[in-house]
């Protein structure tokens, strides 16, 4: 028995020790990618022009919003979602656009791939007038309800629950469409997921529960704080599950797409991992001392934009100058929207009272 | 007029709404198959079908959650808490997502919902079962919460919050149910919310209660007017928006008050009453005000320490006769 009052106690698995002592290091092990084509996926060029402009948008956007955010052009919190941009991208391609799509705080990408103009995404990180949430939500809350982008939500979990209502208001209705969940591996935690899959699986609900599992709950690697692999969460619910590989484009679409299509068909939730990698910090204040160069650049040399430009060369379907010149107007796209958050207006103070209520004059206590 | 008891009322208002708009519907624990832990929604089963009263697992925080993001994609949740002591786990829900949709999305989400079930303490059901929760809610910015103390209220409001394009908790009692009154027959009878209601006119006293403490109020205003001191009651109904103004006129004319509120004393209602008389009637008051609520103590189950924690009618007398001087 281990001696009181010594570390030989311990509760938390650690993670900074060696491997050899028991420590947890790397996060995820990524299934293998699809071996498929574009044209065997239902992809054309042009697909696969807008999918690379999608992900390099939302790459250029965050390292544009980072610079800026480290020249103290606003404040708050900013979560990047650098290295993640295959399973936006290839979920919203493979969705029917009124598909209703929530996701968590790490929500850029996602309101870029639903609609969000950069302009409008970068001017609501500036808390202008003119960015998507009227400068009310900042970076955790963009959200684009008209494009069936339900927003990014900032309590751990706490939009789990939403998507499923989301989709039983689908069911309800009869409208064909199916909601989707995205979060992190740390919301895999979170009591809300557990009420939420049994609902959802006994109700018969249209939705897709998806973990980004990018390794890391903040600073914590998944093994240490989450049992067993997440993707077997879904057998105690006799819920249908997949895990896929979040570093290609190709993969995330053909999977996503299948997912779907059985969920519009049968009326059955689906439970996906998608393993993946962040590479920037939880959050800009992250020291990452809980992680290894040696494994950051791992995933970076197989980056799921490069992936793709590569495929994109290889198989001869564009040139080099077509892909710079596609990186041009994204790069002006994006200098443009950091020029235009920069000299649009703050709300007005009146807006401190508007979007509380529905009514034209509601009551405020006071 | 009809007489109906106040769990009856309630569920007219609901089946009134639901036959009204197919977008409302109603799903909590037991509310379908069984009738209703407390027979509220006794006999809509039959009348609506599976596909608009549905039977949730024990799960608040789930089916909480799972309403706000119905609501906010077109429907009208009516979520029932068998008790607001178990809305305590959904309380993320309620207060982090029905209620700031909205704006952190600048205003494109809207989230009209209807929480509601039985509030504060019934009987001996120890210290989890026997919280009022009606003020700790109405802290946070964008809910109305009602608490009301008659079948009439019960429809009329009931009826209002439905409609309501905001979140709304409405409040009742497990001790009210069966409580019979008359309710108007008025075709498609409303009650706006934040509209209070003197209840009984009197010159010397203003008393303030709703909810089940509304009762309370009136058992101890007909003892005191046996001594000759003629109680106001006012019942605020809708704890927020509170009706102020209503509260004011009152105490203006009477320039004493106490005010009756079945929670715990730090910044409740009675609290936040007490400091807005203060500030709108400061020159009228011949007296502090003062209030009857709960000691800063949790339930207990044996018989006379619970006797000794709810406030009762003696309680109120006492408090009026010391603001009578």
């Amino acid at each position: 028995m281990a001696k009181k009052g010594t570390s030989d106690i311990r509760f938390a698995p650690t993670g900074m020790e060696s491997p050899e002592k028991g420590g947890v290091q790397k996060g995820v092990d990524l299934p293998a990618a699809t071996r498929k084509k574009h044209k065997s996926l239902g992809l054309t060029t042009q697909h696969l022009k807008d999918m690379y402009q999608q992900m390099y948008l939302q790459r250029r956007f965050e390292e544009r919003a980072m610079q800026q955010y480290q020249k103290g052009k606003f404040g708050g919190f900013l979560h990047l979602y650098i290295g993640q941009e295959a399973i936006s991208t290839g979920t919203v391609f493979a969705f029917n656009n009124d598909d209703d799509i929530i996701t968590a705080y790490r929500d850029h990408g996602w309101g870029l791939c639903r609609g969000i103009s950069a302009n409008e995404g970068m001017a609501e990180l500036f808390g202008k007038a003119t960015g998507c949430s009227g400068g009310k939500g900042g970076s955790m809350h963009f959200a684009n309800v008209k494009e069936h982008f339900w927003g990014g939500y900032g309590i751990v979990g706490g939009h789990i629950p939403i998507a499923s209502g989301l989709a039983f208001a689908n069911k309800y209705n009869s409208n064909g469409r199916i909601s989707a969940c995205f979060f992190g591996d740390g919301a895999v935690d979170q009591g809300a997921l557990h009420e939420t899959m049994n609902l959802a699986q006994l109700w018969k609900l249209p939705t897709i529960f998806v973990v980004e599992n990018n390794g890391y709950s903040m600073g914590t690697a998944a093994k240490r704080h989450t049992v067993a692999e997440i993707v077997d969460r879904a057998k105690g619910y006799g819920m249908k599950s997949a895990v896929i590989n979040g570093m290609d484009v190709f993969s995330v679409f053909e999977k996503m797409k299948e997912i779907a299509e059985d969920v519009r068909k049968h009326s059955e939730p689906w439970f996906v991992e998608i393993r993946t990698y962040r590479y920037r910090g939880h959050s800009m204040s992250d020291p990452q001392k809980y992680r290894t160069k040696e494994e950051l650049e791992e995933y970076q040399s197989i980056d799921p934009i490069e992936r793709l430009k590569s495929y994109m060369l290889q198989e001869k379907l564009f040139k080099q100058s077509d892909i710079d010149s596609i990186e041009e107007g994204v790069e002006k796209e994006v200098l443009a929207a950091v020029s235009f958050a920069d000299e649009s207006p703050f709300p007005e103070e009146s807006e401190l009272y508007t979007d509380m209520f529905v009514e034209d004059n509601p009551y405020f206590h006071v | 007029m009809a007489v109906l008891q106040f769990r009856e009322a309630i569920k007219h208002a609901i089946d009134e709404e639901m036959s009204r708009d197919e977008r409302v519907f109603i799903m909590g624990e037991e509310v379908a198959e069984y009738n209703g832990a407390y027979k509220v929604t006794e006999g809509l089963l039959d009348k609506y079908g599976y596909w608009r009263v549905i039977d949730t697992p024990i799960s608040e925080l789930g089916f909480a959650g799972l309403g706000v993001g119905a609501a906010m994609n077109g429907l009208r949740p009516i979520v029932e808490f068998m008790t607001f002591n178990f809305a305590v786990l959904a309380a993320d829900q309620i207060i982090n997502h029905a209620t700031k949709v909205k704006y952190m999305t600048g205003g494109q989400a809207d989230c009209p919902i209807v929480f509601r079930g039985p509030n504060a303490s019934a009987g001996q059901l120890g210290a989890t079962h026997s919280v009022a929760y009606d003020s700790m809610y109405a802290q946070f910015p964008g809910l109305k919460v009602i608490y009301v103390s008659e079948p009439n209220d019960a429809k009329g409001l009931m009826k209002s919050a439905i409609r309501d394009h905001n979140p709304v908790l409405f409040m009742e009692s497990e001790q009210m149910y069966g409580l019979k009154g008359e309710v108007s027959d008025e075709e498609d009878f409303i009650i706006p919310i934040g509209k209070g209601k003197i209840k009984r006119e009197g010159s010397d006293v203003t008393l303030v209660a709703h909810g089940k403490m509304y009762h309370f109020a009136v058992k101890a205003a007909n003892e005191l007017a046996k001594d000759g001191i003629e109680c106001e009651i006012i019942d605020p109904r809708t704890v927020k928006p509170l009706d102020l103004k209503l509260i004011v006129q009152s105490v203006k004319k009477t320039n004493r008050c106490v005010v009756i509120d079945e929670a715990h004393p730090f910044a409740g209602l009675a609290a936040e009453i007490g400091f807005l008389i203060q500030r709108e009637a400061f020159d009228y008051l011949d007296a502090p005000v003062l209030r009857v609520c709960l000691p800063d103590v949790n339930a207990p189950f044996s018989k006379p320490l619970f006797d000794a924690w709810l406030p009762s009618p003696k309680n109120i007398i006492d408090a009026v006769k010391q603001v009578s001087y």
